[in-house]
């Protein structure tokens, strides 16, 4: 099974690689570019066929390690579920 | 004073610590590296500056779960002291042990130069040596400088007194939050900072503005 995990940063935590896409976006001359917000995408193979297990390890890893939730919200899509 | 440095893969600072810890305490500090499970008894135990694991993921998240980090927090727990520099700031927050995280600079450039340090209180272990409000000099080098928490947690660590360091307004130079440049844990037996203190001790470095975090931690060891 196949986990594509997001990870971005939470509302109200400053992103400067963002607004510096933002910006680079704006001097191509793209119009209308509003906020940007910069993120990262982990995906992790899995040998568990149980979807809800795989769910709660896939959690236990986000909390752990995989995201800091003090600063980051995580979501995880799981193939086939 | 015993002391002891923790060596991660990738930790850069430790000799500058070592060397500094030497010639601060009279006794030499010991090595430890990450994979040990185990601390010696130790008044101190430093995590460097460096880039542990190449900073890969987040800043100090992989070194924050090397084996040795269990025993530091242990010991941290029993009121051991614990100093963080620079990276080793990053593994602190990481393993929350301190509150908060530590950002990519506001302005996306690694910083090395000198700032001024606001002595936010010298009420601690660590900064008895300093006179509250007192300026000092202090080297920073970092990329992922830029203090964050919550408002809750900034108006906490300041109604507790927990804010060692602020970088005075003029010379912020990673945009951290109200200015901080070093916390505390709620015991105040753990310090983070980012600036180096280790790498201002003696005139040869151009000024002795630093010893008074190692001078503060050796008078208060009864």
């Amino acid at each position: 099974m196949k986990a594509r995990i997001k990870i971005t940063l939470k509302n109200g935590v400053l992103d400067p690689q963002g607004k510096a896409i933002s910006h680079a976006l704006d001097q191509l001359g793209f119009d209308g570019i509003g906020d940007v917000r910069q993120g990262k995408y982990i995906e992790v193979d899995l040998s568990e066929t149980d979807t809800a297990k795989a769910r709660a390890a896939l959690e236990d890893m986000c909390e752990r390690v995989l995201a800091n939730t003090v600063i980051e919200n995580y979501a995880i899509e799981l193939d086939g579920a | 004073m015993k002391s002891a440095v923790i060596v991660f893969p990738g930790s850069n600072r430790e000799r500058d610590m070592l060397y500094a810890l030497e010639q601060i305490s009279g006794q030499k500090p010991l090595t430890v590296w990450h994979q040990e499970t185990t601390l010696p008894d130790v008044d101190l135990i430093v995590l460097p500056g460096g880039f542990s694991y190449g900073d890969y993921l987040r800043t100090g998240a992989i070194a924050g779960l090397s084996p040795i980090m269990k025993a530091v927090k242990e010991q941290a727990d029993k009121g051991v002291r614990v100093l963080g520099v620079c990276n080793g700031f990053q593994i602190l927050t990481e393993t929350g042990i301190l509150p908060g995280a530590l950002l990519r600079n506001a302005h996306l450039k690694f910083v090395c130069k000198e700032v001024e340090l606001e002595i936010a209180t010298s009420q601690s272990v660590f900064t008895s040596a300093y006179s509250a409000n007192q300026v000092i000099r202090c080297p920073v080098a970092h990329h992922d400088g830029n203090y964050f928490a919550d408002e809750d947690t900034l108006n906490r660590l300041e109604a507790e007194d927990r804010v060692a360091f602020r970088y005075t307004q003029a010379t912020n130079p990673n945009g951290s939050i109200r200015n901080i440049a070093g916390i505390m844990n709620e015991q105040k037996n753990v310090l983070g900072m980012m600036p180096h203190p280790e790498n201002l001790i003696e005139a040869a470095q151009g000024g002795t503005d630093g010893r008074g975090i190692f001078e503060s931690a050796l008078e208060t060891i009864a």
